[in-house]
């Protein structure tokens, strides 16, 4: 896990007056499974595009294992890369069978090592009986191993994957992703996926990278971007989150209407006495009924497997409360709030 | 419905007819001394309603070009989105209610490119006009170009035309613009159920049965008696033969060269597209609103003038096709390119092929159907081709249109009878099978 198989340098890319990717630097190890992380439009499927040469920046570079595949001025096709890619859509081609398919990109083969390719990948997605089909008589979940297949056979040194398990039905999903994700580590490949799916990014990835309006915010282990995230808008889309203002103190914390809180922070301008923000999570804190308590619970919400209590500060702020699935707390009874976890909490200066 | 396979390849078949065969059938049979009064007057009919002038026109061309509107419209029919017309009955509207409020102006972009296709068709018709004697721009023009040695009245009339023609145009764009299919989902097209007719099967059945007799049936059987006359009087079948081959031969050259040229430019406008591309497009569409004669003339000036070397011959006369007909070729290719995501050729590229590799192995396997039936539809609309044919095949090139042309003008029914029937058996051929194979693909 440490040499860099894939390495974006300061990458934009603009469409007319509209900047989809902007100076955007990540590297992927080999081995390594990085998810960019954004919502739809954000520019997470161009930054995939340019890394396969399918687009050519506008400025910074691509590295394929060290060596500059695109500049502004220069391009490696995207046939001589070495990169494979899954598109969210698949893309298998209609006229062939599965098993032309997958012995699509093996040219330099001979016929005998072509088939005996093509039965190795077959069995690692584990669909051996289904070569003579055509995609259309596939499912989608197949139609996914399939396209999983195609771009693992010629052995490529990096995968991207877009959007890979959105057209799954949502119960197969887990089981699919736990799938390609054995693929991808019993083979030792470096693989970059994106995904709008923060649960998804957490479950598959080494680390997630955060990316809005072009640019990545924060590149990180999944734990870090969420108990650390580097800005409001990172908090925003990593997890369920509220937020808490309050004073910082001499010793390293926080005062907020719930409590003296412990903090820590990416940012340099935080000391004594300024004003802060703290990220707080649904399960940070716990409630206890008080008549005489501070709080009120404005709403509850029953889950199923929890029941989330929205919970009014005296100053009117609120905050979610994640609860067991028993709790009998209703709407209206007064509350205090106990802290589950000493910290720290994440902080931004407001 | 009863017969509906058969039916549907049927009421289509029109199309093969040309407008000149369609006409001198129709005085051949209605017109004065035609084979219906001489059945009739032993009956004591002396006279039947003049069939020359605007009615007759009207109706062969009726009965020979609803297939333009049949097809687009069925068509539309076919994308129609079942769960629309589910939710209008569910939202408590009766099935004639949903058809009128729901079904029917989904389908009128269809029928408004349809009619206009029938009207580009109408404007630009030569043969049919000009023996049911009917005086229109086509007629006048031809007139002007045989009798008169100053070509300008036939150019300035030619302007007229094509104007007409522009106008025409410009109100389908309209109607385009505004019209739109949409699907409700993303997923993938359920079918359009089939209605049950109930008791208005019979009726229905009678209805298209009763089309395709008098655009199909009729000018099949005239066509007949007049080959069986004509036969027994002598008539030598030998000269089909070669206008047969004549025929042959430039359809196929005008469909492989159309085709050729659709390739690029449909290419350049789906996957580049840009202003350069669109008025490429466009460019190419010209042909589509051209009247055959227009372009034929304007290259009788353009070859006499200026490459010399090559008027009169049957380079000229391709190359006239090629601009009348490759909108034709360019729409069927352009639809089946269109259906081939670019994402297709960017997962081929990432398997390691290179940009030729790609267009031979995935691109060109999944628009082969398109790009025959583009090539099958020119080659269709080449052979009965009359005014282009007529004014630029060099002297003695006879095609079976010319052939027809030349003996029904003369009204020598009997001559005019063993080119047409061939005329329209070879041009039934590629018809019949696009139709099939466009229902097999449903």
């Amino acid at each position: 896990m440490n040499e860099a198989v894939l390495q974006c340098v300061g990458v934009t890319k603009s469409f007319g007056d509209f900047v989809a990717v902007r100076d955007v630097t990540f590297d992927v190890s080999r081995g390594e499974i990085v998810a960019i992380l954004g919502s739809s439009g954000c520019g997470k499927t161009t930054v995939l595009r340019l890394i396969a040469g399918l687009e050519r920046p506008d400025a910074g570079q691509i590295l394929i294992r060290g060596e500059v595949a695109s500049t502004p001025q220069r391009q490696t096709p995207p046939d001589k890369r070495g990169i494979g890619m899954v598109v969210q859509e698949y893309a298998l081609f209609p006229h062939m069978t599965v098993r032309q398919n997958v012995a699509f990109g093996l040219n330099n083969l001979s016929n005998d090592q072509k088939k005996d390719r093509v039965a190795e990948v077959m069995s690692l997605v584990r669909l051996e009986n289904l070569q003579d089909r055509y995609p259309h008589e596939l499912s989608s979940g197949q139609q996914q191993r399939i396209a999983l297949a195609r771009t693992m056979a010629p052995r490529p040194s990096a995968v991207l994957l877009d959007e890979p398990f959105s057209n799954i039905d949502a119960g197969l999903r887990s089981e699919v992703r736990r799938d390609v994700e054995e693929i991808l580590r019993v083979n030792d490949i470096a693989a970059v996926l994106v995904t709008h799916d923060r649960d998804e990014a957490f479950a598959i990835a080494d680390r997630v990278a955060v990316m809005s309006d072009g640019e990545l915010h924060q590149v990180d282990t999944p734990e870090a971007v969420y108990h650390l995230p580097s800005s409001k808008r990172v908090a925003q889309m990593t997890a369920t989150c509220d937020f808490i203002e309050g004073v910082v103190l001499q010793d390293g914390t926080v005062d907020t209407e719930a409590g003296i809180l412990a903090y820590d922070t990416h940012s340099s301008d935080i000391e004594p006495g300024s004003s802060v923000e703290l990220v707080i999570h649904p399960d940070d804190f716990g409630i206890d009924e008080n008549e005489s308590g501070a709080m009120i619970v404005q709403a509850r919400e029953f889950r199923g497997d929890a029941t989330v209590l929205m919970i009014a500060l005296p100053s009117g702020a609120t905050l979610r409360c994640r609860q067991d699935s028993h709790c009998a707390i209703t709407s209206g009874r007064r509350v205090d709030l106990i802290l589950n976890r000493p910290g720290p909490f994440a902080a931004f200066s407001v | 419905m009863p017969f509906r396979r058969t039916l549907s390849v049927l009421t289509a078949l029109p199309l093969v007819v040309p407008s000149y065969v369609g006409a001198f059938l129709a005085i051949s049979a209605l017109g004065p001394k035609g084979l219906l009064q001489q059945m009739l007057s032993p009956i004591g009919v002396e006279s039947l309603p003049e069939i020359y002038g605007l009615p007759g026109a009207a109706i062969t061309l009726t009965l020979l070009s609803y297939p333009y509107t049949l097809l687009t419209v069925r068509a539309a029919f076919r994308n129609l989105d079942p769960s629309l017309d589910e939710s209008a009955r569910l939202l408590g509207h009766g099935s004639w209610s949903t058809f009128f409020r729901m079904t029917l102006p989904q389908l009128k972009p269809a029928m408004a490119a349809g009619s206009l296709l029938v009207a580009l068709y109408t404007l630009s018709d030569f043969g049919a006009v000009s023996l049911m004697r009917y005086e229109t721009f086509t007629w006048a023009i031809f007139q002007q170009y045989q009798s008169a040695f100053d070509r300008s009245i036939a150019a300035v009339l030619s302007l007229v035309l094509v104007l007409f023609a522009v106008l025409i145009l410009m109100g389908d764009g309209f109607v385009a613009s505004k019209g739109r299919f949409y699907r409700t989902g993303s997923g993938s097209a359920r079918a359009t159920n089939a209605v049950r007719l109930g008791r208005w099967r019979w009726p229905a059945v009678a209805f298209c049965v009763a089309a395709v007799v008098a655009a199909l049936g009729m000018p099949t059987a005239v066509l007949g008696y007049w080959l069986v006359k004509g036969v027994s009087a002598g008539e030598p079948l030998t000269l089909v033969w070669s206008a047969t081959l004549n025929s042959l031969y430039v359809s196929l050259m005008a469909a492989v060269a159309a085709t050729v040229l659709a390739v690029p430019v449909a290419a350049l406008a789906v996957r580049h597209p840009g202003h350069l591309s669109r008025l490429f497009e466009r460019v190419s569409h010209t042909g589509y609103a051209l009247p055959g004669i227009v372009v034929a003339l304007a290259l009788v000036f353009f070859g006499s003038r200026l490459v010399q070397p090559i008027y009169q011959t049957v380079w000229v006369l391709v190359f006239a096709y090629v601009v009348l007909f490759l909108p034709a070729a360019l729409g069927s290719f352009r639809s089946s390119l269109m259906q081939v995501s670019p994402k297709i050729e960017e997962a081929a590229r990432c398997l390691g092929h290179g940009r030729i590799s790609v267009m031979l192995s995935i691109t060109a396997p999944l628009t082969r159907s398109g790009l025959l039936m583009g090539g099958a539809l020119v080659f269709l609309v080449t052979m009965k081709e009359l005014p282009a044919t007529l004014i630029l095949g060099p002297l003695g090139f006879s095609t079976l249109a010319s052939r027809i042309w030349s003996a029904s003008s003369e009204a020598f029914f009997a001559q005019a009878a063993a080119p047409a029937l061939m005329l329209i058996f070879i041009s039934s051929v590629p018809l019949a099978i696009l139709m099939i194979r466009d229902r097999s693909r449903q």
